[in-house]
């Protein structure tokens, strides 16, 4: 069988993604997969605007207190680096340059932790200085809602992605894993475009009131 | 394969079952958790009929009645319907494109069971405190004030279920994309795969907005969130908009297969081309295209305006437009068509008018300012069984009777089908006709009883006779597939003599293989073009070789008993119950255990060989 098959750099398809029907399937179902994933986070969005600013009292604190650009921005940075990084590393995959790959693949690793790491502050700073949680108000709960699935969500591709590195440690590229890789790194980039827009939608237009 | 099934015990038999990757078995699992749904279904229908029979009635209380309508509705479609139609779907579409299997037969397991503990878990709530009583759309300004854990029960319940479905469509859609025989273009492909195909992108978009609002409503009930509560700033609406924007597309997602299989059976029993393919196609994509942006037509009384109305007033009309095109052309099919009578063509034949009556009705109900006077009344209830029950229930029938053969290789006996189909239809117009001017009196839907003397008493005594005879309908029909099951009598490969697609050009049931060979396609209607040249066969595409099959697995099973598990855990730490969050936490564990299980364990499957298949052939010969 051509999944199990050793290759070597010459014999190496082009798209090993898809040199497989095993690795077409997967490729096409986890497009459509992230399909689904957008409406997702589109009815989360919608769900915010809809209880933005929406508190039980004047007390309650609005969005243009609570968000800070620099944190979020630098945040942004971390997420949008660690796609370039996935980026080089299926570069590096589609050349079958496996330890290149896994290098790459850390650094998205490190990146996207990071990027959770800084969440997990802003999260606490609400909290504890301004006493917006979860429970507080509607407003509450549609921010850590949707800011929260996102987390999840790099938290899930964080674990994914490890398991995938660790998992294939040993045994290099093979056309049974190189679709594996492949659609780790669509999610990942996935992530990353739902990070721009939730630095548009809730944090710049949070800013402007 | 006979001598092979004989030899293995019972219990061999249900573990093959419980680790099953193979979608002809899979089928069989979704017909069989369906048809046990739909039982429990018909059974809270009946209740709600004899408690309406007579006014002041006290057969169950008020808030048991409650119960008994929500869940009704609850497990018709979510736990009936679709399961059924995922029957079918699994056991011919494959065989429709002459694939091997789907793509992903590991999710496709995965999904059954999701949906079987999800449904579980929904009607384990009957007897841990009491069902959900929220009516099936589950409306959050009444089910956020639901006391007990009813509601709960409906959210995880339904959350868990729905992701099995998701995991289904995505399924169904690549296996259409990518696993078509050789010759078989878009434009070949039966009806029936064509509706599984639109169905299945419908439920890729539709149920992620659900997913969303049973979270929503998760977090406001058991996690103490506030999305709906007006108190503190939440917004009741938004329930009702993510529930419609899936709840609307999922009509379409029941109704387009039964349209296909409808469209396979007026072909076959006409011995005619379907009429206007390309326009049938059209008109399905059209259908769940629109099907998309009509959702607030449920919600015109909410008062979104007059312009939300009118917008979504029109864009309801337009689907009469799809919906007429196939009508008109499932009547060309059958004029100056050699049209045989079996059971399924008399389902085929009575869905026409019963479904006109229910599309007549819904374009009632799209004019805004009528739909004030509608709007939940039993005239709605008419309205939605007459689509429901005339378009889907009957679509279901008629495939149970038609693909019965492929899927067992035994035929069901066709009077007791006949008498099964007769009872039924009686019984339905019965029910239901009537309802339409119970409506316009104005009697109102899920109200528990009624008094005397408002001229509603022969209505609904009317319509709860008719129950009995949907009843006895079922009953027959139960009874017709034990005594086909016994005697067991063997059919070949087209058992009803004029089959036109490729699931008939194989063995009934097929091998688990499907095709030995893949098929050669040279047009619309594969099987019927061949038989027409004078052939037996198909002709295959490629020679004898090796066939890749994939693994059993017991990880599906474990992996959605893993959720089962964490349900119960989010649902009691509610109640601060000691053992509430282990519970959850192990749930989650077994989830991201048998996750992480099926991750690094490499399964490449295995190959039945060529000598093996040539083997069997030489048998088939001397046999």
């Amino acid at each position: 069988m051509a999944a199990e098959q050793k290759y070597t750099e010459a014999t190496w398809p082009s798209s090993p993604e898809r040199a497989t029907l095993e690795g077409k399937n997967k490729f096409l179902g986890f497009w459509l997969f992230l399909g689904g994933e957008t409406v997702l986070f589109a009815s989360l969005f919608a769900t915010y605007l809809a209880l933005k600013d929406k508190v039980p009292s004047a007390d309650h604190a609005l969005a243009k207190d609570l968000f800070e650009i620099p944190l979020t921005f630098m945040a942004t940075m971390l997420l949008l680096t660690s796609s370039l990084t996935s980026v080089y590393a299926m570069y590096h995959m589609k050349n079958f340059d496996f330890k290149r790959m896994q290098a790459w693949l850390l650094v998205t690793v490190l990146l996207g932790a990071a990027f959770l790491g800084l969440e997990i502050y802003e999260f606490n700073h609400y909290v504890h200085e301004f006493k917006h949680t979860f429970t507080s108000s509607a407003f509450g709960s549609a921010f850590y809602t949707l800011v929260g699935f996102h987390g999840a969500h790099v938290a899930v591709g964080l674990g994914w992605i490890l398991t995938l590195m660790i998992r294939n440690a040993k045994r290099g590229l093979t056309l049974y894993n190189a679709p594996k890789f492949y659609v780790a790194s669509l999610y990942w980039h996935f992530i990353d475009v739902v990070w721009v827009f939730i630095f548009t939608v809730v944090y710049l237009m949070g800013m402007v009131g | 394969m006979s001598t092979y099934a004989q030899k293995k015990g019972i219990g061999a038999t249900i573990w093959d079952y419980l680790t099953t990757v193979d979608h002809k078995k899979i089928a069989i699992l979704y017909l069989i958790a369906g048809g046990l749904f739909f039982v429990v279904g018909g059974l809270e229908a009946m209740f709600i009929r004899i408690q309406l029979a007579v006014p002041n009635n006290d057969f169950v209380s008020a808030g048991l009645f409650n119960e008994i309508i929500t869940m009704h509705g609850t497990t018709m479609i979510f736990l009936a319907a679709m399961p059924l139609l995922f029957g079918f779907m699994n056991a011919v579409m494959p065989l429709q494109i002459g694939a091997r299997d789907v793509a992903f037969p590991f999710l496709n397991s995965l999904g059954f069971w999701l949906f079987f503990f999800g449904g579980v878990f929904l009607n384990l709530s009957w007897f841990l405190g009491g069902a959900p009583d929220a009516g099936w759309t589950s409306y959050a300004s009444l089910s956020l004030a639901s006391p007990g854990h009813g509601v709960d029960f409906y959210v995880l319940g339904l959350q868990i279920s729905g992701a099995g479905t998701l995991i289904g469509g995505i399924n169904f859609l690549v296996t259409i994309i990518n696993m078509r025989a050789p010759g078989m273009t878009y434009m070949r492909m039966p009806l029936f795969t064509w509706s599984t195909f639109v169905a299945s992108a419908l439920i890729l978009f539709a149920f992620p907005p659900l997913t969303v609002g049973l979270f929503l409503m998760l977090f406001d009930r058991m996690f103490g969130a506030n999305f709906f509560d007006a108190a503190a700033g939440g917004n009741t609406i938004i329930w009702e908009h993510l529930f419609w924007i899936f709840g609307h597309p999922e009509v379409y997602i029941l109704i387009l297969p039964a349209f296909g299989i409808f469209s396979e059976i007026f072909a076959t029993f006409s011995r005619k081309r379907l009429f206007g393919y390309s326009s049938m196609v059209f008109a399905t994509v059209l259908i769940g295209f629109l099907g998309f942006m009509v959702w607030a037509h449920h919600m015109f009384t909410v008062g979104l305006g007059p312009i939300a109305n009118a917008i979504f007033a029109v864009a309801t009309m337009a689907i009469a437009v799809p919906t007429g095109i196939k009508i008109f052309n499932w009547l060309m099919t059958m004029w100056g068509g050699s049209i045989r009578f079996t059971t399924p063509m008399l389902y085929a034949v009575a869905f026409i008018p019963s479904f006109v009556a229910g599309g007549v009705t819904g374009i009632m109900n799209a004019v805004a300012p009528a739909d004030y006077q509608f709007h939940d009344s039993y005239f709605v209830v008419a309205h939605f069984h007459y689509v429901i029950v005339g378009g889907v229930v009957l679509g279901l029938l008629a495939g149970a009777h038609f693909y019965w053969p492929k899927m067992f290789g035994t035929m069901l006996n066709e009077f007791l089908g006949k008498i099964t189909f007769w009872l039924f239809l009686i019984g339905f117009h019965l029910t239901f006709f009537i309802q339409h001017f119970l409506g316009l009196m104005g009697m109102p839907r899920r109200v528990f009883t009624f008094m005397e003397g408002q001229g509603l008493e022969t209505g609904n005594l009317v319509s709860s006779i008719g129950a009995f005879f949907m009843a006895a309908a079922i009953i027959i029909l139960l009874i017709n597939v034990v005594i086909t099951s016994v005697k067991n009598e063997k059919v070949g490969n087209d058992p009803w003599g004029d089959g036109r697609t490729l699931e008939w050009a194989i063995p009934s049931p097929p091998p688990f293989y499907n095709f030995k060979q893949l098929p050669l396609v040279r047009g619309l209607d594969p099987y019927w073009l061949e038989k027409m040249e004078g052939k037996k066969g198909m002709m295959p595409a490629e020679p004898i070789g090796d066939i890749h099959m994939p693994n059993n697995s017991f990880i599906p099973f474990v992996l959605s008993m893993g959720m089962f598990i964490a349900a119960f855990g989010a649902m009691y730490q509610v109640d601060d119950k000691p053992w509430a969050i282990p519970v959850l936490i192990l749930g989650l564990l077994i989830v991201f255990g048998s996750m992480f299980i099926r991750s690094i364990k490499d399964d490449h499957g295995f190959h039945i060989h060529k000598e093996d298949l040539l083997d069997e052939d030489d048998k088939e010969v001397k046999a």
